[in-house]
């Protein structure tokens, strides 16, 4: 079961409710797809045992052998190779790594090489698996690195995915083909506003949600209103309580020192695989 | 014109609720939001669009079936596993192209999708680019570029001395694409483990790009020692540390009310959000 942890808006909590989901079922796996600004193992502080650099395939080319003839900028897509009087220009930063002027180039004058975009850490804090990425800084693209972490993923383990904010490349990477995504969010009209735009990010690409609300007690009623209104399950609501922000701005699991709330993750566990039971059970009927 | 591009690296520290109040007390700004995938700043600068338009970004694969004869060519060099059946699965697409020049039957087309609308609009505080992405489209850094432009030229025909922008979370393509070129960028920061972590990275992509950058402590408060340590950190990096804002619930009742911290009255807060425009503006040179 894989449960991505999202939000549109960013500070909503995410980091703090993958985690303390992950510490609560004691034996997840957590993966940290917010490679540009990854938060998790401040939380976790796992015990790193693996660390691999992360690497795209960039095209450097043979000039004894290249004719100047221009195929690989004709058909690359990206403005990341071409040809200008006698000499071919590269910018790696703007390469995808497709392949394709390799592959078109007639004289066999490309050859790829590999270019260090960010690295990836896997290990472990108490019984949890944990892996994040960390993308090089002044890197653009972070969804290959994404990608990678993602494949990095345990069959058969209950797998949380801390999703980057926004509803865009990054987050679509992150949710993409997860059992479960859980927005969190906060009951004010920015909270609102980017709530609904993840919701509409989250069905598009079909995978099935339901809302937290952090900080309930601040705010309007606007989230709520909208979640009864959309037919969105809200899985739980954790009020603003000044010890969690101070736990928070530790970098402490709330769950450590504040039992109390030991109930809201189970109960939040509990909703998320009856969600999933339920989604299943009509999957299953629709196809009878 | 001076350009000054709010980050942060960590989402909801702060960056749109001080973006607002920025934009009220200076000048006659041109204010741009380039928080373009989960864009806020038209809820309290509430917008009269005037002019908008199509944002096209990006282009995805499609195969004619009448053309296809399931060679597999196209699945096979795909590297972003787009292609499925012969079918391509618009949202894995990279829009690379590759298996358009491949096919040997001429059976794919790129198709151009539309990844969004861009707006100028007016405000009380000045005129302002924006733009909405499409649902779970791609191309934010363009779009991101695209918004600049629009408000750039906004400032040079109406004479503006300031650009104001609304920046996104992180330090990948959107948040580069709204930092190149600014004259100066403020980094809203709080005092937690994160924030501190992510103010760093955000420090480091400004001096990769080499654009100065100034801080603001947000809840600074909550917890007075990260507070310290932010401030000893930025004292050490030669970064003015030009706010400290604490935490007060009122900011979130203006954000209701659709006024910035400037407009509705937030105590302390709304004194310290004043004082700091006035260091960016010595800092601006405008």
């Amino acid at each position: 079961m894989v449960i991505a942890v999202a939000s549109g808006k960013g500070g909503t909590g995410k980091t703090t409710i993958a985690a303390n989901l992950a510490y609560f079922i004691r034996d997840a796996q957590v993966i940290d797809c917010d490679v540009e600004e990854p938060n998790a193992h401040l939380f976790l502080k796992p015990e790193i045992i693996k660390r691999e650099t992360m690497c795209l395939p960039i095209p450097v080319v043979d000039e004894s052998k290249c004719t100047h003839c221009g195929k690989c900028g004709e058909v690359c897509e990206f403005s990341a190779i071409f040809v200008i009087k006698n000499k071919v220009m590269v910018f790696p930063e703007l390469c995808h790594g497709c392949g394709a002027c390799e592959y078109f180039c007639p004289e066999k004058a490309i050859r790829e090489e590999k270019r260090e975009i960010g690295i990836i850490e896997s290990g472990t804090a108490g019984g949890l698996s944990f892996v994040h990425g960390i993308l090089n800084i002044g890197e653009p693209m972070s969804p290959p690195l994404i990608r990678r972490v993602k494949e990095l993923i345990e069959p058969g383990r209950t797998v949380i995915l801390d999703s980057p904010p926004g509803t865009s490349c990054p987050a679509v990477e992150t949710v993409k083909g997860a059992d479960f995504c859980v927005l969190v969010t906060e009951p004010t009209p920015f909270g609102l506003n980017d709530l609904n735009l993840a919701v509409e990010m989250v069905r598009k690409i079909r995978v099935p949600l339901g809302v937290v609300i952090n900080s309930c007690n601040i705010g309007d009623s606007g989230v709520n209103e909208y979640c009864k209104n959309e037919g969105i399950p809200v899985l739980m609501s954790f009020p603003w309580d000044r010890r969690i922000a101070e736990q928070y701005s530790m970098g402490t699991l709330m769950l450590k020192n504040l039992r109390e709330y030991i109930e809201h993750y189970a109960t939040l566990f509990d909703k998320i695989k009856a969600e999933l039971y339920s989604k299943n059970e009509t999957a299953h009927s629709h196809k009878r | 014109m001076k350009q000054l591009t709010v980050i942060s690296g960590k989402g909801g520290t702060g960056k749109t609720s001080i973006t607002a109040a920025l934009a009220v007390l200076a000048k006659e700004p041109v204010i741009a939001d380039c928080d373009v995938d989960a864009a806020d700043l038209h809820l309290i600068l509430a917008p009269e669009t005037v002019e908008s338009g199509d944002f096209s970004g990006g282009k995805v694969a499609l195969i004619d079936e009448s053309k296809c004869t399931k060679c597999g060519l196209c699945e096979r060099l795909c590297r972003f596993d787009a292609i499925h059946e012969f079918i391509v699965d618009p949202v894995s697409c990279e829009g690379c192209a590759f298996c358009a020049h491949a096919c040997p039957e001429d059976a794919i087309t790129m198709e151009r999708t539309l990844s969004g609308r861009w707006f100028v609009s007016n405000t009380r505080a000045g005129t302002m680019a924006h733009a909405r992405l499409g649902i779970a489209e791609e191309n934010s850094g363009k779009l991101v570029t695209l918004v600049r432009k629009m408000a750039s030229n906004a400032a040079e025909k109406e004479r503006r001395s300031t650009l104001i922008t609304d920046g996104p979370p992180g330090i990948g393509c959107p948040v580069i694409a709204s930092i190149t070129g600014a004259d100066l960028l403020l980094a809203v920061t709080e005092p937690t483990l994160s924030g501190i972590h992510d103010l760093k990275r955000v420090v480091d992509v400004s001096k990769h790009f080499n654009i100065p950058v100034v801080v603001c402590i947000n809840k600074c408060d909550i917890n007075p020692y990260n507070a310290s340590e932010i401030e000893k950190y930025c004292v050490e990096n030669g970064i003015e540390v030009v706010g400290n804002i604490k935490y007060n619930p009122e900011v979130t009742r203006a954000m209701i009310q659709q006024k910035s911290v400037v407009e509705h009255e937030c105590g302390d807060v709304t004194v310290e959000v004043k004082n700091m425009w006035e260091r960016i503006r010595g800092r601006l040179g405008t």
